[in-house]
């Protein structure tokens, strides 16, 4: 079965003003969170560097609001909004940023490598694509246990070009595997346009191996969720796998210290999907249009979220670091 | 039992039994799929081929397709398979038919299972075996011929297991597949059909106890998986000769049983240490290195090192055979070593 579905930005919303409210506030979390973790890089408070997913947002959001705690997602580089989309908590994160020792990872992981295992976040991945085989075979061990569990895979659409990607993607068809494959198409890879890297299209690539693929407006919430439900649920009942590119877009740079990048992408470009495209935006007008919620309340929501990351950041900016003895521990179970 | 019957029993054991290497390997692995379901086997014709070296042959009979699985030629993707399996709950042993594949999968196995554990403040656990082989003289040529456990010895969170006869092969194995951890099992491919004593039934033998193969007075050959066979042979003669060799084999390289080593080599004060593996920046390089530290003051002589011959592995018998450390070169070394000369 080979698909493509068209972006749509119309249609009534099917969902309640509950749901609404949740996605919402999900989507805002990740925006402040990254305002904060910008912050913490430009003012020299967090060690190295992280790279934002601002303006991505409603792809994490779209997705993980089609699984279940006990569903598993594996993450990249750009993955805060994966791991706050999944469940995991403000305070603790931000703890891991700055190294402290209550972070998710105990201060060994950083930015690049939050793992929070009990909402099924296996982990970003500092290698592009490293993460591909993780989440194909947790989906393996998931068939295997007959556990019901789905597996979404992350990833940039600068992961197209490695060959892992493509390995355990035709594994995962030719075995009926219950892994989604979510390629966030931000339109670059580090500092290089995609459509300098990349021959083909992205679906063309799943096609070839027989796999369901969907392309999707990645800057709408809802339509992201109603394309992930429909191939969760298929997944979970033995459906198999599928791809779904997402187009989006990172507002920042690669990282928070890729500053100055008009040699590789126009300020004129940034601009406009900012201020049209900004999926937060986008879905705050469509939920009061629909009745859904007040301006009222989603500034109540906003006030509400940044109150939340105040303090979350307060407690990792107190928070202790790891005591050098740790520094042996864990290399070995 | 009637209290007669164990008498009876005790009194005549039966004869030990003799399998090779292979079939310990296949054992153990039969042994471990039966007692923890979670356990499987994933690798490239591994069902119903039972490997190019029929290593499993038989399995994907008792346990099927579903836990002896077949994939296509793809050693990262299952190797990464493998690890997310691991992750989230089974016990995977990858099957990578040679440990020059090594250089295909260091991305999974290196930055991913090795650190999974580490990088997550202990939560997560990659459960995971990747069997693989080493060794030259089988006129394999360059890439399929190398001993590569020198590279993931080097790396923290990975486990290193060279067993060197078949009752070490299915204890450490056992060990291997129980442990926490991601372990690289390497087997001699020219050593698959050696035979050996082999109880029947579960025993398990830990990581990083070295065992004394051959006890002796006058030198220490320190030797791994492939080598451990070279040195017994090279002891052979040495005794013939009149020079008492004392072998020991580490079983595995981490953990690493450096007392066991150092405690041999101040009896001796006189050590060869001997691995298939290159010799420049090689496991020999290592063993030497500790077993200077912990015995210099109790040692005659240099440690001297023994590893192939650091050129890629050549296709021609003639020069094959001289790349690799063999009886003959070992009982020279030794003579020159207790010679004062080497």
């Amino acid at each position: 079965m080979i698909e493509t579905k068209e972006p749509s930005m119309s249609g009534a919303l099917r969902i309640s003003a509950e749901v609404g409210s949740r996605i919402y506030q999900q989507m805002w979390r990740i925006r402040v969170f990254e305002e904060h973790a910008n912050e913490l890089y430009l003012a020299g408070k967090m060690p190295g560097l992280t790279h934002l997913y601002t303006g991505q947002e409603a792809v994490a959001v779209g997705v993980c609001e089609a699984l279940q705690r006990e569903d598993y997602i594996t993450s990249t580089h750009r993955g805060h909004g994966h791991c706050v989309a999944k469940g995991a908590r403000l305070d603790l994160m931000f703890a891991e940023l700055l190294g402290r020792s209550p972070g998710y990872n105990r201060g060994k992981g950083g930015s690049m490598h939050i793992a929070d295992q009990e909402n099924g976040n296996l982990g970003a991945n500092a290698i592009v694509g490293g993460s591909a085989g993780i989440a194909t075979g947790a989906a393996l061990s998931a068939k295997m246990r007959g556990s019901g569990q789905v597996a979404v895979c992350f990833f940039g659409e600068g992961a197209l070009g490695q060959g892992l990607l493509h390995e355990v993607m035709n594994m995962a068809q030719l075995w009926d595997l219950p892994v989604i494959y979510v390629c966030e198409n931000n339109r670059y890879g580090e500092y290089t346009h995609f459509s300098e890297t990349t021959a083909g299209t992205v679906l063309g690539r799943a096609q070839a191996l027989g796999m369901k693929a969907f392309e999707v407006d990645g800057q709408d919430v809802l339509a992201v969720n109603e394309v992930l439900t429909q191939l969760v649920a298929a997944a979970r009942d033995g459906g198999g796998p599928a791809l779904v590119e997402c187009h989006t877009y990172r507002y920042h740079g690669h990282h928070v210290g890729d500053i100055n990048r008009e040699y590789y992408r126009p300020k004129a470009e940034e601009l406009e999907w900012r201020e049209k495209r900004d999926p937060i935006k986008l879905f705050g007008e469509r939920l009061v249009a629909a009745g859904l919620a007040s301006a009222e309340e989603l500034a109540a929501l906003q006030a509400a979220v940044r109150e939340e990351a105040a303090a979350a950041l307060a407690f990792a900016l107190a928070a202790p670091f790891p005591d050098p003895s740790e520094v042996t521990l864990h290399v070995y179970a | 039992m009637s209290t007669l019957e164990a008498l009876v029993a005790a009194a005549r054991p039966e004869a030990a039994r003799v399998i090779t290497f292979s079939q310990a390997v296949r054992e153990a692995l039969a042994e471990e799929m039966r007692r923890d379901e979670r356990v499987f086997v994933i690798g490239e014709d591994v069902a119903e081929a039972g490997t190019p070296f029929k290593v499993l042959s038989g399995l994907v009979e008792e346990f099927g397709p579903g836990r002896v699985i077949d994939t296509p030629i793809s050693e990262a993707g299952f190797t990464g398979l493998a690890v997310g399996a691991a992750m989230t709950g089974m016990r995977p042993v990858v099957d990578l038919m040679f440990g020059d594949f090594l250089t295909l999968v260091m991305d999974q196995l290196v930055n991913q299972a090795a650190k999974t554990h580490y990088m997550s403040g202990g939560k997560l656990r990659v459960p995971l075996v990747l069997r693989t082989t080493l060794g030259a003289t089988r006129r394999s040529a360059a890439q399929h011929s190398q001993s590569l456990q020198a590279w993931v010895s080097h790396v923290p969170g990975l486990i290193v297991v060279t067993p060197s006869t078949p009752y070490d092969a299915k204890g450490l194995l056992k060990t291997a597949i129980r442990n926490d951890n991601p372990v690289v099992f390497f087997e001699d491919k020219m050593g698959y059909t050696d035979k050996g004593e082999v109880p029947e039934g579960d025993y398990a033998i830990p990581f990083g106890v070295a065992d004394v193969k051959r006890p002796g007075e006058h030198v220490t050959l320190v030797a791994t998986s492939s080598m451990v066979q070279v040195a017994l042979k090279a002891a052979d003669e040495l005794a013939r000769q009149g020079v008492s060799a004392e072998v020991v084999d580490p079983r595995t390289l981490f953990p690493l049983d450096k007392e066991t080593l150092v405690a041999s080599a101040k009896k001796t004060g006189h050590v060869i240490v001997i691995d298939e593996g290159y010799e420049r920046y090689g496991v020999t390089a290592e063993l030497a290195a500790v077993i200077a530290d912990g015995a210099f003051y109790h040692l005659d002589a240099p440690v001297k090192r023994l590893g192939a011959m650091d050129v890629p592995v050549p296709f021609a018998p003639t020069l094959e055979d001289v790349t690799v450390p063999t009886p003959e070169v070992v009982v020279a070394l030794t003579k020159r070593l207790l010679a004062g000369e080497a």
